[in-house]
């Protein structure tokens, strides 16, 4: 603290030590420089979560679930890198928009780990009313917990498209087809993660119980795919074609393969391959924008009422 | 420093406050009242967290509807309750309430590490604040109140759940807030005794209705006593009731168990309102013409709690008879000072 041998006036020589040097009583200084506001407040708040979203700036144990979480997502797209480089292939074994909906497991279980983590910690051990006695609105901390979240969710499911686009130049494969396909990856995961964030932290922010969120969480992204999937196998097996398309709107990770099939270019996994109509289509879109609007507002309405 | 102006908060079955209206100025300002009495929506409102159904109210010459981001930045707030999550160290933690404060990252630091130096925390503030007593918890919540160097601090029960030694370092710690940090305080509690020495001036509220608003010496600067304490002898089996008949005999105002607190209702006490220091000289020649053994004889101050008992019994019950004799006598020692100090000048 160089301000300590510049404020002499609230300093009182206690002791004098034989080789010159001496303890200083200071006394309470006030703090006279800038004050940053709400933004700050907010961006702190947000890079924070984001940091806390992979245990950085917390206990080495918490760090371990994310990183190995981050580490098992980006495997398997190296091990398809490797394999197209030696083989010398001429495209990707997966496309870059459908990477994320086959290790949907793996992205599930990381919010599930990480939502309750980031709003239930400060629920459970009622820390949010130190956040609202300060200049910090709960609107700024709604967006910056939302922003840190759906953050975290694109830099894991991001990282492996890098990997595969790397790759996929190593391998000297078309620029411009895999430049466009990085391009359609990256907008179709950060849809993914902004509609996963709001649907995590919505069921976490109801929650102060860690444990009940992370459950809750696994539940709501499990249970309606699993039942999709069945509904639509048997559709598909009766011949019904549209109501396959239509079936795919009950759950988060279906609703997205819908969309990146019907705007960015992919195939879809449900039966078959079959892809939602094109109105099905917007209506996929207007769902999942729905979803991320509905959570949102759902998170504001949430810390409305938490407080002192 | 807190201005309200027949501020009302009604919840659809309660009344929360009543048409109160405050006036504190700078210092250290004691909130009391019993649980529910609205305290905490008082302290809410003045956060501008909450809005008053009716009237107004300024926090450092700003409204509370208005102004109530400016007001946050300028205060410091200590709940009552536990806010500490136990996986980070007191360090990091009070860091990252000074950044939501709004102090840039090194300045958080810095701050951080002062203020945890003056609440008392040392080198257990690198460690995670699961493990601390509660009484290191209370000293945190203390230092994230204060980390951003705020003008005022509304403190929740700061001595919640702490022990009797705990209880009296948190209440010179507040002290120190005003007289060496310049930091006012406001700080609530359902015990009027450990405010009394602690805070300049004390508010009581009840049922959100304002009881008195006055200074801590306005309520105990009335007659100080004697607590006196003797020993039983073969003479006097009974030597405090033995005392007692003699010290009324002589004219003195006896009484026993005068505090609410737990001290002194041993029954083995009694207090003689002291009167100057012929009082001192009565009750030890009272106490060696009975030959009984003088255990204790200490002057105490009143006690808050006291005064609001007096206030109410004194409708009801009739003032005790004053003695012409120990009335009239201290004035007596003042005069001749008076009348020394030009002489010695």
């Amino acid at each position: 603290m160089p301000a300590d041998s510049t404020t002499p006036v609230s300093t009182t020589p206690v002791s004098a030590a034989p080789g010159g040097a001496s303890i200083h009583n200071i006394g309470y200084r006030h703090y006279d420089g800038p004050r940053l506001g709400r933004a700050y407040a907010r961006r702190s708040l947000f890079s924070q979560s984001l940091r806390g979203a992979y245990g950085l700036g917390r206990s080495a144990k918490s760090k371990v679930l994310p990183m190995l979480l981050l580490a098992v997502m980006c495997l398997p797209a190296a091990i398809m890198v490797a394999v197209a480089v030696v083989t010398k292939a001429g495209s990707l074994q997966v496309g870059y928009t459908r990477y994320a909906i086959y290790l949907q497991a793996v992205i599930g279980l990381y919010l599930a780990a990480q939502a309750p983590q980031s709003v239930s910690r400060d629920l459970r051990f009622k820390s949010v009313p130190l956040y609202f006695s300060r200049p910090i609105e709960r609107a700024d901390y709604v967006a910056a917990k939302f922003a840190a979240m759906a953050s975290a969710l694109f830099i894991l499911t991001a990282a492996p498209l890098l990997v595969l686009y790397t790759g996929a130049l190593l391998a000297k494969m078309d620029f411009l087809e895999q430049t466009k396909g990085l391009g359609q990856g990256l907008v179709s995961v950060a849809l993914l993660s902004l509609v996963f964030a709001g649907i995590g932290l919505v069921i976490s922010a109801l929650t102060p119980r860690r444990g009940f969120g992370v459950a809750a969480v696994i539940a709501v992204l499990t249970i309606p795919y699993g039942a999709v999937s069945a509904v639509q196998g048997i559709a598909s097996v009766q011949g019904s074609e549209s109501a396959v398309g239509w079936l795919g709107l009950f759950s988060p990770i279906t609703l997205l393969d819908g969309v990146q099939a019907s705007f960015l270019g992919g195939t879809t996994s449900f039966p078959d391959n079959l892809a939602p109509s094109t109105a099905a289509g917007f209506v996929y879109l207007l769902v999942a924008l729905t979803a991320i609007a509905g959570s949102y507002a759902l998170l504001t309405l949430r810390y409305r009422k938490a407080g002192l | 420093m807190i201005v309200t102006e027949s501020l009302s908060k009604r919840f659809p079955r309660v009344t929360a406050l009543d048409r109160l209206s405050v006036d504190i100025a700078p210092g250290v300002t004691g909130l009391v009242g019993a649980n529910g009495a609205g305290k905490s929506t008082l302290i809410k409102i003045l956060l501008g967290l909450a809005p008053a159904t009716e009237g107004t109210a300024q926090v450092l010459g700003l409204d509370v509807t208005r102004d109530g981001a400016a007001i946050r930045e300028r205060v410091g707030y200590m709940p009552e309750h536990d806010c500490l999550p136990p996986d980070v160290s007191a360090t990091e933690f009070v860091v990252h309430m000074a950044r939501m404060s709004g102090l840039p990252p090194t300045a958080a630091r810095e701050r951080t590490a002062d203020t945890l130096r003056h609440v008392g925390l040392y080198e257990e503030r690198y460690r995670p604040m699961g493990g601390y007593s509660t009484g290191m918890k209370q000293r945190v919540k203390l230092a994230q109140a204060l980390v951003h160097d705020p003008q005022l601090v509304f403190l929740d029960e700061p001595t919640n759940g702490l022990d009797p030694v705990g209880r009296d370092e948190m209440l010179g710690l507040i002290r120190r807030v005003h007289t060496d940090f310049g930091i006012s305080v406001l700080v609530t509690s359902h015990l009027l005794g450990e405010l009394e020495r602690t805070c300049d001036h004390v508010v009581v509220i009840d049922g959100g209705k304002l009881l008195r608003s006055s200074s801590t010496e306005e309520f105990t600067q009335a007659t100080t006593s004697l607590a006196v304490e003797v020993t039983d002898t073969d003479r006097c089996p009974d030597g405090t009731a033995a005392l007692r008949a003699a010290l009324v005999a002589a004219g003195a105002v006896v009484s026993d168990a005068a505090g609410a607190d737990g001290l002194s209702s041993s029954g083995h006490v009694l207090y003689v309102e002291a009167s100057g220091e012929q009082t001192h000289d009565l009750v030890r020649d009272t106490v060696a013409g009975l030959g009984l053994g003088l255990i204790r004889m200490e002057q105490r101050r009143h006690h808050i709690a006291e005064v609001f008992r007096d206030a109410d019994a004194a409708a009801a019950a009739a003032a005790p008879p004053a003695t012409p004799a120990t009335a009239g006598a201290p004035s007596a020692p003042h005069t001749t000072q008076d009348g020394g100090a030009p002489d010695a000048g």
